[in-house]
């Protein structure tokens, strides 16, 4: 098993990410710079947060037009798993990897502080190591985290079990005081691919897969795939 | 031939435009009151095209590749000599 992290100009949360996976997944994991493209393939590929081509025209829109996309578009279809975090959130839309987009924050600035997410989706290979309505606590850091979507767009994903998380109070309860950057119905995880194969979240996982970081909560995510990927070969 | 190309992206109708919104509050701390405000985002660039309409599909073309997320964007081109 052997997963990815693609780095772009100006990702910063590249290292953090490949930590959370060899350190503490003890996953073996390329630190794969985006013009080298990918030279073989992988069973999971992270898009990192950060800001990538310093968030210019729209966060993740030319990171999403560089080639290495289309060997990453190419592992969406073979059904390999691909995650984008944050500004890999972003990037992914871009390119088309889920429906809907991410764009400025309904009150426009940027906010950090940690959030709770509903879990909506248990079975997908992102989700599996939670259960439906688990409350988890993770952090945010963005200024395009609003996700946005047509309501039909939105019915389909609702209907498709394709959300994977909405942002909700500590007691779980999704109400719009809970959701901090104004998201379509709260939601700010997304499944796409034929198999559910692909997530974005603009929550930050990796920031929250060691206790000692306050939770521990987001490491789930990690492990999720990397069962997924055993249970396959 | 050249032609001047003006790319106008802006925000659906509907679309919540958070800075427009910013914007118009700090006009209103300001004294200007104004029954509506929105944002937009104009790109001038020049290119070299047999004809205005070949000029304005092309600019068409880069709206649709990366200057606007169809999402939440719409777009005008305007082509002059």
């Amino acid at each position: 098993m052997r997963f990815a992290v693609v780095q772009f100009g100006g990702s910063n949360c590249d290292r953090d990410t490949l930590y959370v996976l060899e350190e503490v997944c003890g996953v073996d994991t390329d630190l794969v710079w985006y013009k080298d493209g990918l030279q073989r393939n992988y069973d999971g590929i992270v898009l990192p947060g950060g800001f990538s081509y310093g968030d210019y025209l729209r966060a993740g829109a030319i990171a999403a037009r560089t080639p290495v996309m289309q060997d990453i578009l190419r592992h969406a279809r073979e059904g390999r798993l691909i995650l984008g975090i944050c500004n890999g959130a972003q990037i992914g839309s871009e390119a088309g990897l889920i429906p809907g987009t991410f764009t400025l924050n309904a009150y426009p600035k940027f906010i950090s502080r940690h959030v709770y997410l509903r879990v909506e989706n248990d079975t997908s290979p992102f989700t599996a190591g939670y259960r439906k309505g688990d409350v988890i606590r993770v952090p945010i850091a963005h200024k395009e985290g609003r996700y946005v979507a047509a309501p039909d767009v939105v019915d389909r994903l609702n209907r498709e079990d394709r959300i994977a998380f909405r942002f909700c109070d500590e007691n779980g309860a999704v109400t719009p005081e809970s959701n901090p950057n104004g998201s379509t119905e709260n939601i700010t995880g997304v499944l796409g691919g034929d198999m559910c194969n692909v997530m974005v979240m603009m929550p930050h996982p990796e920031r929250a897969s060691e206790s000692a970081l306050g939770s521990d909560a987001g490491i789930r995510i990690f492990t999720s795939m990397i069962a997924h990927v055993e249970q396959q070969k | 031939m050249k032609y001047d190309v003006t790319i106008t992206i802006a925000l659906k109708e509907g679309m919540l435009d958070p800075e427009a919104r910013a914007i118009r509050h700090a006009l209103a701390n300001l004294g200007f009151e104004t029954e509506a405000l929105r944002t937009a985002r104009l790109f001038r660039l020049t290119l070299d095209a047999p004809s205005a309409e070949d000029a304005a599909a092309e600019a068409e073309k880069m709206c649709e590749r990366l200057l606007a997320n169809p999402v939440i964007h719409h777009y005008t081109v305007e082509v002059a000599e």
